[in-house]
């Protein structure tokens, strides 16, 4: 790591926010095109699951496209997928699970290792979909914070988590989940869970920002510890940043862009960074890109090395 | 600096012993707050009827993954998962046999479809499931009130062995009757004469198992059937050898009491 970040002043993070509000149409509609596309996987997964049990969607005769839901599944005929936190959690009620959920929770959890763990609450999580209309609406209304608590709470709901499984014989958060419930009722009939994600969706709004997904919810908390070694980056360009903190105002973990510790290590490396992609369309000097992570530094000393050409030009 | 604080102790670690009670605290409620919201929403799991296959209730209840898999192979889509907030434990999967009865398809593909094992592979034959017990409200059943009717014992798939007739033969006032009997050791609960049963509410209804079958207990010898030995010095297996010779007969022995025991 060769240079010193350039300095730039408030005027320059001004101009930064300056040509961020005067983007053409054309550039803010592509400034959304991570959103769009989580969107169409959110609900192309529902789609999915949806039409494999009430539309008959097979691939051959009795063999569904995607039979089950997020907790276990199995894509066309072959593929068993599974949710390794449920099964982390049966596994700790002493069940001896069968080899096709072990092997399922195990494709599963590679995906995520590779991709980022919390790729699964952004693209995936149903309740995802609620919370961003709630953070959008709550941004719209500018309702300030009732209460404050620590984003490391997840973590210990995730510990309580597996110990009330270990004590009670029973899955805890599966029997709880807000996220198991809406899902399930979307696809197999409804029922009261819709009240879960209204509850949700008002806490987030009224009482605390990203409170389910950025405080609480156990899921997450187990993603972001898988996702902390993972090959999928937002790599950042410590040479073009101004400091804006356009990025830090759309993040819904504000804290993975601590640009102190961004400039040491090259990329966003906190695994509670969901590669949500609204950081990167929104950053006024394309500073922070999805890229692959043994390629980040690299592609940091070529960044360097055009700086360095630039200011002694 | 001698900042010690009332109770003698300094104050940060104080404020840190203070803090690491109130975590605690907040911990512990909460998870007993989980622990109980748990135990509660598993306590209607006995009314229950579960697919075939199903571990007991309380291995069931801990390896059901809520998946739905079973729910989506079932020929006769007659499974459905709980919702949240209805009667039974949230999530899994329960059949109502007056609306949709078990077809007990040879294959069993819920079973199959189980990833988890919480519909047990150990199930071969479809007829050795044991999804629940089809019994009989003899105060509203039409044969027992002389009607000709026998719709559970005709549609019964395990044909003439899981419900079985008893004949009445024709009284003085009194009509002949052909009265339904459920074997439970045949019986698989599919529920098909629940739904087939002809009156406003079935009068013969699949229950789970713990909910009406009694034991009779391993004391109770019936001198008068052939697979009983009958002898005078019945010793019960399990009683404790004892190594005096003219030991008393011990009190745990099965079927001795006052009457027998050569007290009174």
């Amino acid at each position: 790591m060769s240079s010193a970040p350039p300095s730039f002043g408030k005027a320059d993070a001004l101009a930064s926010v300056e040509k961020l509000h005067s983007r053409s149409l054309g550039a803010n509609a592509w400034s959304w095109r991570y959103i769009v596309l989580r969107r169409l996987t959110q609900f192309g997964f529902l789609l999915l699951f949806f039409g494999s049990a009430h539309w008959g969607w097979q691939v051959a005769k009795n063999v569904p496209l995607l039979r089950g839901n997020l907790s276990a599944s199995m894509f066309i005929g072959l593929i068993p997928l599974t949710d390794p936190f449920a099964t982390l959690q049966i596994f700790l009620t002493g069940h001896v699970l069968r080899q096709e959920s072990l092997i399922g929770a195990a494709i599963v959890l590679g995906f995520y290792l590779l991709i980022g763990g919390r790729v699964f609450c952004a693209w995936v999580c149903p309740v995802n979909v609620v919370t961003d209309a709630s953070g959008w609406l709550r941004d719209k209304l500018g309702i300030r914070a009732v209460i404050h608590l620590p984003r490391a709470l997840r973590y210990f709901v995730l510990a309580a988590t597996l110990l009330i499984s270990a004590v009670s014989g029973l899955a805890a958060f599966e029997w709880v989940s807000p996220i198991g419930m809406a899902h399930r009722e979307i696809i197999f009939g409804l029922g009261m869970g819709f009240t879960a994600l209204l509850a949700i969706f008002l806490f987030d709004l009224l009482i605390l920002k990203n409170g389910w997904c950025g405080h609480l919810c156990p899921l997450g908390a187990f993603y972001s510890l898988v996702g902390k070694s993972a090959l999928l980056r937002v790599r950042f360009d410590k040479n073009t940043c101004t400091r804006c903190g356009e990025c830090a105002s759309v993040c819904p973990e504000p804290q993975v862009l601590n640009l102190k510790k961004l400039d040491e290590r090259g990329y966003v490396f906190s695994g509670e960074c969901s590669n949500c992609g609204r950081c990167s369309p929104i950053c006024p000097e394309g500073s922070l890109k999805f890229d692959f992570k043994p390629l980040i530094r690299s592609h940091n000393v070529q960044a360097d090395a055009i700086a360095v050409q630039r200011r002694t030009k | 600096m001698s900042e010690q604080g009332p109770s003698g102790l300094h104050p940060t670690r104080r404020d840190f012993l203070v803090k690491l009670a109130q975590g605690a605290a907040i911990a512990g409620t909460g998870a007993l707050l989980w622990d109980y919201i748990l135990r509660n929403e598993a306590r209607a799991a006995p009314y229950a009827l579960r697919p075939p296959g199903a571990l007991a209730e309380n291995d069931f209840n801990a390896a059901c993954i809520k998946c739905g898999q079973c729910v989506v192979d079932c020929p006769p889509h007659i499974l459905k998962l709980q919702p949240a907030g209805g009667n039974l434990p949230i999530g899994m999967p329960f059949y109502t046999p007056r609306t949709g009865a078990c077809i007990m398809c040879p294959d069993i593909p819920c079973m199959n479809a189980c990833p988890t094992g919480a519909l047990s592979p150990k199930l071969k034959r479809i007829e050795d499931a044991r999804m629940g017990l089809a019994v009989i409200d003899i105060e509203n059943c039409l044969s027992y009130k002389g009607l000709r009717c026998e719709i559970c014992h005709r549609e019964c798939p395990i044909k003439g062995k899981a419900i079985t007739l008893e004949t009445h033969p024709r009284q003085t006032s009194r009509h002949a009757m052909f009265i339904p009997l459920v074997h439970s050791d045949a019986c698989t609960g599919c529920g098909i004469c629940e739904k087939a049963c002809p009156t406003e509410i079935a009068a013969i209804r699949i229950l789970p198992h713990k909910l009406v079958q009694g034991k009779i207990g391993e004391h109770y010898r019936l001198g008068w059937t052939f697979d009983t030995e009958v002898t005078q010095d019945f010793k019960p297996a399990a009683a404790p050898p004892s190594s005096a010779p003219d030991a008393p007969v011990p009190k745990t022995a099965p079927g001795m009491d006052y009457l027998n025991s050569g007290g009174l």
